[in-house]
């Protein structure tokens, strides 16, 4: 089924600084995985070294955070947008 | 070379005075043009890390989106991010560097009992190892766009 990813701004530039992807896939971790076969260097700025998702990279399916879905196993249909948002976090020492 | 004005710098060292223990964050918005950016807004954020406030910031993911729209809604770009660090320096700590995003300028700055010091920008690099240092170019007046 064709989806539409959005890439946030800051991902763009691995992702020949495209604002957004069209792929197949039935599930967000299929759409996921599909873009990081695409584009390879956006893996590490979405996944940690034990290939989980970053803590502070939200999925959302037309504007529904997975979280509250079925995560990455979230199923997704022809038109549906997945959209990757970043969460910002730091600190001191 | 990250470009702002005296007023929104003001603006932000009243945000890190007025939350001072604790650590203060917002969005900066802007224009990039080739190598330079310019901050020409801000969006004051509440720091969510109601556990450790002192030392830990974050922004949801819904106030990043609401960054987006504001920037969007004035023609520009959610550029990167402040966050003070309370009686600590102005440069990105290990936690800081984990959860940064590269392209953002992340300007920080330190507040040191109360008081607004040193203010510096980072941006991570492309391999998340490490962080490069984004000068910063004060000037007295923001261009019009
Ligand atoms: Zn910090």
């Amino acid at each position: 089924m064709p989806v539409k990813v959005m890439i946030p701004t800051p991902l763009r530039q691995y992702a020949e600084k495209r604002e957004s992807v069209d792929l197949e896939a039935k599930t967000v971790a299929e759409a996921l995985s599909s873009l990081t076969s695409q584009f390879g260097d956006l893996k590490k700025h979405l996944y940690s070294d034990d290939g989980k998702l970053r803590s502070f990279v939200n999925v959302y399916v037309n504007d529904e955070d997975i979280r509250y879905l079925q995560r990455e196993k979230t199923a997704v249909q022809q038109g549906d947008t997945i959209s990757i948002v970043p969460s910002i976090a730091g600190g001191a020492e | 070379m990250l470009r702002v004005g005296e007023a929104l710098i003001e603006r932000i060292h009243e945000h890190g005075t007025r939350d001072y223990p604790n650590e203060c964050c917002g969005a900066l918005l802007g224009r990039e043009e080739g190598k330079d950016r310019t901050v020409l807004g801000l969006v004051p954020l509440a720091n969510q890390r109601n556990d450790s406030p002192r030392n830990r910031f974050s922004i949801t993911s819904e106030d990043v989106r609401l960054a987006e729209k504001e920037a969007a809604a004035k023609g520009w770009e959610l550029i990167g991010w402040y966050h003070s660090h309370p009686d600590s320096p102005a440069r990105p700590s290990e936690f800081d560097r984990e959860h940064a995003w590269p392209w953002y300028s992340y300007i920080i700055f330190q507040v040191e009992k109360g008081e607004p010091r040193e203010m510096r920008s980072w941006r991570l690099d492309d391999d998340r190892a490490k962080y490069q240092e984004e000068s910063i170019e004060f000037i007295s007046s923001v261009p019009r766009y």
